[in-house]
């Protein structure tokens, strides 16, 4: 067992998913005030068919090549979203919910012909529909790695310019900020993210990666410095305490370990965050219920005069 | 002659379906203070948008300084309604106010001790000093609307757009925020108002836009603020208070 988990594969594993947590933690905040919860989770389902087209196109399963195709899909599935929200009288969340199931359900598909071109089960692509991390050589783990300090560092960088985009982008534009870059960008590092997250985690399981850490981080501060570090705390954790319980069983998948443990710090946070946990709320509404009950009838009204 | 800030020729807007803005000419002056009045729809914060270049404009020009908006935007201004923004969003009232200084600070780099004061300067100025490191989603709406004013106070703006500051605040906070209003028309700036309150038109603004569709009128309270002009401008559909008196306070019966 132990061997196992001190093999040196395994702990590039273990590293490159605690950074995928990381980066998936910090663009997750921004979707998340962004108000596009679901936009992360259509995506990466709507990645699913790029990966497949991709290997049977170039028959390489190297993860540099199927993160291309699965770019290409979710960027084709996040145009489509606009475009039928801009077109029609669809409203963007039932947008989102359309391309997810068209794009999930042509990507199942297209794994199952795919399994009967390539003898058997010898694609292996299968995994990327709950992820394994295991499966990742050397060179994934570094692209991966590479792709993922580069959304950590572009985030970081920009965060004043995100935080008045998000808050306020009319008056954003207003003093010659670019709305349209900024969506541009946005997008960019969201794509990247759940496209270097599948293969370890899974097209279903990297929406729970990507939102969960960033709710989680929201029930224990007021401020978006604070929350946008907390969600990248928890999704580190998430990322490596996931990979290190999944490394226990020989071809455990990756993804639905990582989103226990991010689920697991959810529930938590959801009782005792200290901003908006239900304990904490509890106990401040007991207080309040304590004090007035302490004080004679009228008395407040006589406080309030003075 | 005094320096023309804004000239706005032209200028035509619309919405999917609706032209809301067409034929839209005037010329504003610096150091004056002028209420947009009109009714509902009658398009005046797409007018304003519109002259930010926030929203796009069907044909038309218009001119900051004998100059194009983008030359002249550091001079120019912009307080949006407040409802326009997600005031659950977790930041300070210190932080939007610095969120003014971002056009001088430069993108990528972060504000520092000095923009921080310089905020909280403006902060005071409104009375919210006491409240700088209060989360904006713990303040009153009105409060809110001082924190919107003490971010457009810190751009140290030459020109100033805002679209109804006085909507939905106490009687406290209009006074404070009209106050500020009179000190930029005193320092020469030029300042435009979406207003509602057609009661105080005259004690506020010295130069009235009257809007519906198009300009109806842009002058001088004086001259332009006239009962003709008001019903022409509201489609007639007025009751007139005090009718007895020439210049009686006009209000909606809709």
């Amino acid at each position: 067992m132990g061997s196992l988990l001190f093999s040196s594969n395994t702990q590039w594993v273990l590293l490159s998913t605690t950074i995928l947590g990381i980066a998936a933690g910090t663009i997750g905040s921004i979707a998340y005030w962004k108000r596009q919860n679901l936009m992360s989770d259509a995506l990466s389902h709507a990645a699913l068919p790029g990966v497949v087209v991709a290997f049977l196109l170039l028959g390489e399963k190297k993860l540099f090549v199927l993160i291309i195709g699965a770019a290409i899909s979710a960027l084709i599935g996040a145009l489509f979203i606009q475009v039928i929200h801009a077109s029609s009288r669809i409203s963007e969340d039932a947008a989102m919910g359309m391309i997810l199931s068209i794009f999930y359900g042509l990507g199942v598909m297209l794994l199952t012909i795919s399994n009967r071109i390539v003898s058997g089960n010898q694609s292996g692509l299968d995994k990327f529909i709950y992820g394994q991390a295991a499966a990742m050589v050397k060179t994934d783990v570094f692209t991966m790695l590479f792709l993922a300090l580069l959304v950590i560092l572009i985030v970081f960088l920009l965060f004043k310019e995100w935080k008045i985009y998000l808050f306020d982008p009319v008056f954003a534009k207003g003093i010659g900020l670019s709305i349209k870059g900024m969506n541009i960008i946005y997008t960019a590092l969201l794509v990247t993210t759940i496209v270097i997250g599948i293969q370890a985690v899974g097209v279903i399981m990297m929406a729970a990666l990507l939102i969960t850490p960033a709710v989680s981080a929201r029930y224990w501060t007021q401020s978006f410095k604070m929350m946008l570090l907390l969600a990248t705390f928890f999704g580190g954790i998430s990322g490596s305490a996931g990979t290190f319980i999944s490394a226990y069983g020989s071809g455990w998948p990756t993804g639905p370990f990582i989103v226990v443990v991010a689920s697991s710090i959810f529930i938590f946070s959801l009782f005792f965050g200290k901003e908006k946990g239900i304990l904490v709320r509890h106990m401040q509404f007991r207080m309040h219920q304590k004090k007035i009950a302490l004080q004679p009838p009228g008395s407040r009204q006589r406080e309030w005069n003075k | 002659m005094t320096e023309q800030v804004l000239t706005v020729e032209n200028l035509a807007a619309a919405y999917r379906k609706n032209t809301v803005l067409h034929d839209i000419h005037f010329t504003v002056n610096a150091g004056s203070l002028t209420g947009i009045v009109g009714p509902n729809g009658a398009g005046k914060s797409t007018l304003i948008k519109t002259i930010l270049g926030l929203h796009p404009a069907l044909s038309g020009k218009v001119s900051f300084f004998q100059s194009t908006y983008e030359k002249a935007k550091r001079k120019i201004g912009y307080v949006p309604q407040r409802g326009s923004v997600d005031w659950d969003f977790p930041t300070t009232a210190l932080d939007v106010v610095t969120m003014g200084l971002y056009g001088q600070i430069g993108w990528f780099k972060w504000p520092s001790r000095f923009h921080k004061a310089k905020a909280y300067e403006s902060l005071e100025k409104m009375g919210m000093a006491d409240y700088a490191n209060r989360q904006i989603s713990q303040l009153s709406g009105g409060q809110q609307q001082r924190v919107f004013l003490a971010r457009a106070l810190v751009q140290n703006a030459e020109i100033y757009f805002m679209d109804e500051p006085l909507a939905g605040v106490d009687a406290a906070t209009e006074r404070a925020i009209m106050a500020i209003l009179k000190e930029l028309k005193a320092a020469g700036k030029t300042v435009m108002v979406v207003h509602h309150d057609l009661q105080t038109v005259r004690d506020y603004f010295d130069h009235v836009l009257l809007l519906n569709r198009t300009v109806i009128q842009y002058g001088k309270t004086d001259h332009v603020f006239t009962k003709e002009n008001i019903a022409r401008t509201y489609g007639g559909n007025m009751r007139w208070m005090g009718v007895e008196n020439q210049d009686g306070l006009p209000s909606i019966q809709q």
